[in-house]
């Protein structure tokens, strides 16, 4: 066999892995190889669990396969708990932590045969959109290595587009998991709120917070999302629903709402306008109609997202005392140590949010802030609601730019957290939202396009980015950083 | 002159619900286990941990709810209060603070004069701290270090408040009984103070009698017994008086009783009170509950305290009677089984206060572990009833039958305790011991009728124990009063 890229995709490993053609060792090899020889120009990985990934994968090849995952190899993004393996957030604060448990996604994810490799850089706690503000220094673009991956989980989708792993998996509570997929030219998808366990993942807005899958196809997003979703009692706020499983269907019918705002007009880089009017006149030839969305509760998406994140982050982030695990720097006193460990745990970015969020929910501010975005929020969830009665999937753009310069942004918090526009509004309703990669720049920059659906509506919108990617397979295109990888070793047998 | 003042005072309880698991994991909750071996991620606040809400804490505290006479909500809430103390794991206890699961009540004071009815305002779930053990000082001041035991973080409590409409300290106190029996009744805590498994926090102000007006409240805390709740509501009472009379402010405060001191002392004002930041607890999915699900709980709902030393009185026990079966949960269960085996409640009860009750004390048992021995009692009841043993026989069985589980038929048979039928027999030893004390029946004639109950005892020895002083009493009267043929 020649090895091409179609080795780089999850399904078409299980399959060669499946037919005798390569064990479960060689690929956690091969991509433990791609990880040494890349990731010293990318920081994409924080820790690399190199022995035990190998180990697993003896293990998978001793036994039958049987995992629709059997030998992929799959990043986590540093905020999930593994047991026994760092679990940072990118933070100073965890450092030497390793948590005592698997997260519930870990456990589905190792039953159906992956092998997990490692851990990914992020912003630190989830805190940023460009992966700058993590301990472990920035994770840069693949595509330019001058860009900033998006955030947060900017390792996760370097790691994937440069073929490290096939998958990682990420968290989105704003737009996380969307925008570094987006900018890195991957596949991103956040679920339903709901539908995958976050029993194991270190919470930022617990409200709003979501894992799902960074990959190279939609079917590839589908294929993790189908291991790793459905009900947890450790969880109460999972679905009580089923297994969820995909099948693609033909998107002739579909009734495609454009979020007019956020495919063209001001704040929209003009090539990400242009790449966006491409897809929708492809989604009207494939005999879709296309229905212009206003939705003006928008406009409050930004301040209500930030007044509910900030403020569940101040009481999620209180754990962190020195006490117990991670940093701790003593002083004199109870009230010393605790000052000083948070003091030098955390870095700027997240101080600002918990002294953002404490405020918001302080005695006399409570009702006019914390209380009125929740108002708004369900406003929100509301106006989607109608949206999505109207119609099956909503377009835009998931970031109004391609990728910026490394720094670019770092002393302008505000710039930073607009370009969140398109995406935090499926976190505050709830949706599941999908980015698929829909072109580059002139500069070579990976654009992305994002679907939302109803909420549990992932099929529709997995139906509508599959149906787009088949036409236009941006994903086969490499990032300049991967252009000297030879070919994945077929039969590689242990 | 003095004004007359009077104090209004309402309580904060913290009791522990009784379930098996703690309130959002699955860790037990057995008290005294060595520290920290009763912890898992979730209880010892770990990154990514999550909570999921344990169902029987819910029916508990429904449970008690609807014996309050509360209204148990079709929608609660969890809320997060926010705070940094190391016993605290998370940074933050989950509580219910908007939308607590009751709301109402009332809890009736059974005094001696009638009930005085106690409004409630609310009861609400959230999870206990961890403990902290201070070294190189009884207390936090002083000491070097402290340690911090997990075990109790988590175990599920309800915040039982009442509305201030106690009066004075005995008030305070036998309300917090009443509440424990209460509670212990319906199973849903131990009543232990000593183990803290029911806690009480005070809220005490003071005004003029006969006014409406309330005055400024200090919350007392630290009040973990019966005696030391009385003591520091007195106390508290005092110092406001003392103050206002001497004209100076009372301060909204938290004040801390001290034994030692026999007073209460500043903790922290008003102005130093955290500010908790409570938030709804974005983790916990509101507890919906609908007529069905109240209706099924309801259904184990016991008879309560106060309907169970009603029934006693009416069925002709004392006041002090009834209030001493009602007050021990087990006892009742066990009054209740020898009655459910055909003994009429006020025989049952008599004899188990009488002579059940020290049985068990000298056995070191609880009526909790003899309820399979009630049978054997009820017909050991049965057989005195029936006049075929006689009282002091009762006396020598009852030991066997309730703590060593005997059968009463086949042990009277082996000591040969049978009451005769009376074939004439008892009337014939009656006439040969009274024939044979010729001076003391002379003296019972002569007006000395005290000699009687020497008399009829030394009929009783003769018949050896089996002869009962209800018979042999009426054959000796019947005998001194017949003139004698010689
Ligand atoms: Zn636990």
């Amino acid at each position: 066999m020649d090895g091409d890229a179609t080795l780089e995709t999850a399904a078409s490993l299980v399959g060669v892995v499946a037919a005798g053609d390569l064990t479960a060792r060689g690929a956690t090899r091969e991509a433990l190889d791609r990880v040494i020889r890349m990731d010293a120009s990318l920081g994409a990985m924080v820790h690399v669990s190199a022995e035990r990934a190998l180990a697993r994968a003896r293990q998978l090849d001793e036994a039958p396969p049987a995992g629709p995952l059997h030998g992929v190899a799959i990043a986590l993004k540093d905020n999930i708990c593994r047991a026994g393996e760092p679990t940072t957030c990118a933070s100073r604060m965890l450092t030497g932590w390793a948590p005592p448990y698997d997260a519930t996604v870990v456990r589905r994810l190792e039953a159906a045969g992956a092998v997990l490799v490692g851990k990914t850089n992020m912003d630190e706690f989830g805190m940023g959109s460009s992966t700058e503000t993590s301990a472990f220094g920035p994770t840069r673009n693949p595509w330019q290595l001058g860009c900033v991956p998006g955030g947060s989980s900017g390792g996760a989708a370097a790691a994937v587009a440069t073929g490290m792993v096939q998958v990682a998996i990420g968290s989105d509570t704003g737009g996380s998991i969307r925008q570094p997929a987006a900018l890195c030219g991957v596949v991103g998808l956040k679920p339903t709120y709901g539908r995958v366990s976050r029993y194991g993942l270190v919470a930022y807005g617990s409200s709003l917070d979501q894992m799902g899958p960074l990959a190279r196809t939609v079917a590839d997003a589908a294929r993790v999302l189908e291991v790793v979703a459905g009900p947890d009692s450790r969880d109460a706020t999972c679905m009580d629903e089923g297994p969820w499983t995909w099948a693609p269907r033909p998107i002739a019918g579909m009734r495609i709402g454009v979020l007019t705002r956020l495919v063209e007009g001001p704040g929209l880089q003009p090539e990400v306008a242009e790449a966006l009017a491409k897809a929708m006149a492809w989604y009207e030839a494939a005999g879709c109609t296309l229905v212009p969305v206003a939705m003006p509760e928008l406009a409050w998406a930004i301040p209500t997202y930030y007044l509910l994140a900030t403020a569940e982050v101040s009481s999620n982030l209180s754990r962190f005392e020195g006490m117990r695990f991670g940093l701790r720097r003593e002083a004199d006193d109870l009230g010393g140590t605790l000052e000083r460990t948070r003091s030098e745990g955390f870095g700027a970015e997240v101080k600002r949010r918990i002294l953002l969020g404490t405020f918001a929910l302080s005695a006399g501010h409570q009702e006019a802030y914390h209380g009125r975005a929740r108002k708004v929020r369900q406003l929100l969830t509301e106006a989607h609601d109608r949206v999505f009665r109207d119609v099956d999937v909503l377009l835009s753009c998931t970031s109004p730019t391609t990728a910026f310069p490394l720094g670019s942004r770092l002393d302008d918090p505000l710039a930073m957290v607009l370009s969140d526009v398109a995406t935090v509004g499926a976190n505050l309703a709830g949706l599941p939202a999908l980015s698929v990669p829909c072109g580059f720049d002139r500069k070579g920059l990976p654009i992305g396009m994002q679907l939302q659906g109803p909420r549990g509506g992932e099929a529709i919108i997995l139906d509508a980015g599959h149906a787009y990617e088949r036409a236009h397979p941006w994903w086969t295109a490499r990032p300049p950083v991967a252009w000297d990888l030879q070919p994945l070793a077929g039969g590689t047998r242990a | 002159m003095s004004t007359p003042w009077e104090a209004v005072i309402g309580l904060e309880v913290h009791a522990e619900l009784a379930t098996r698991t703690k309130i959002f994991c699955g860790c037990p909750t057995t008290f005294g286990q060595p520290p920290n071996s009763q912890v898992c991620p979730v209880c010892a606040g770990m990154p990514g941990a999550l909570p999921v809400l344990n169902a029987e804490a819910v029916r508990m505290a429904a449970l008690a709810g609807m014996a309050l006479g509360g209204i148990v909500a079709d929608r609660s809430r969890f809320d997060r209060k926010n705070y940094f103390y190391p016993d605290l794991p998370k940074g933050y206890q989950i509580s219910q603070l908007a939308m607590p699961i009751v709301s109402g009540g009332h809890l009736d004071l059974p005094l001696e004069e009638g009930p005085k009815r106690i409004r409630l305002i609310r009861i609400h779930l959230e999870e206990d701290a961890g403990k902290l053990v201070h070294r190189g000082s009884s207390g936090l001041a002083g000491a070097t270090h402290s340690l911090v035991d997990l075990n109790r973080a988590g175990v599920p409590l309800i915040e039982i408040v009442s509305a201030p409409d106690l009066a004075n300290a005995e008030e305070a106190r036998l309300y917090l009984q009443e509440l424990r029996l209460v509670l212990l009744t319906l199973g849903v805590n131990d009543g232990r103070l000593e183990e803290g498994s029911l806690r009480c926090d005070a809220n005490v102000s003071v005004r003029p009698a006969g006014t409406l007006a309330l005055g400024t409240r200090v919350e007392i805390k630290n009040l973990n017994s019966f005696k030391f709740l009385q003591k520091a509501i007195e106390s508290e009472i005092q110092r406001q008086i003392r103050r206002i009379e001497a004209g100076e402010p009372i301060v909204q405060e938290t004040r801390l009783w001290q034994e030692d001191k026999g007073t209460t002392v500043s903790m922290r004002s008003k102005e130093d009170a955290a500010d908790y930041r409570y938030f709804p607890d974005p983790d916990l999915p509101d507890v919906v509950l609908d007529d069905a699900w109240r209706a099924a709980v309801s259904k184990g709902l016991p008879e309560l305290p106060a309907a169970r030393r009603e029934r006693g009185v009416a069925a002709g026990l004392s006041r002090s009677e009834a209030h001493q079966l009602a007050g021990d949960p087990a006892l009742w269960h066990l009054l209740e089984t020898v009655v459910g085996h055909g003994t009429p409640l006020r025989d049952a009860a008599r004899w188990l206060l009488g002579e059940g009750l020290g049985c068990l004390a000298d056995a070191g048992l609880d009526a909790e572990a003899v309820l399979d021995r009630a049978g054997g009692f009820a017909r050991l009841i049965e057989l005195v009833r029936a006049k075929r043993l006689a009282t002091p026989s009762f006396r020598k069985l009852v030991r066997d039958v309730l703590v060593h589980g005997a059968e009463p038929e086949a042990l009277a048979h082996e000591r040969g305790l049978w009451l005769e039928p009376d074939d004439g027999s008892s009337a014939r030893i009656v006439d040969e011991v009274l024939r044979s004390l010729p001076d003391q029946v002379a003296q019972w004639r002569s007006g000395k009728h005290q000699v009687r109950g020497f008399l009829v005892g030394q009929v009783l020895r003769a018949l050896k124990g089996k002869g009962d002083p209800a018979t042999v009493g009426p054959l000796v009267d019947r005998w001194l009063e017949t003139p004698t043929a010689d």
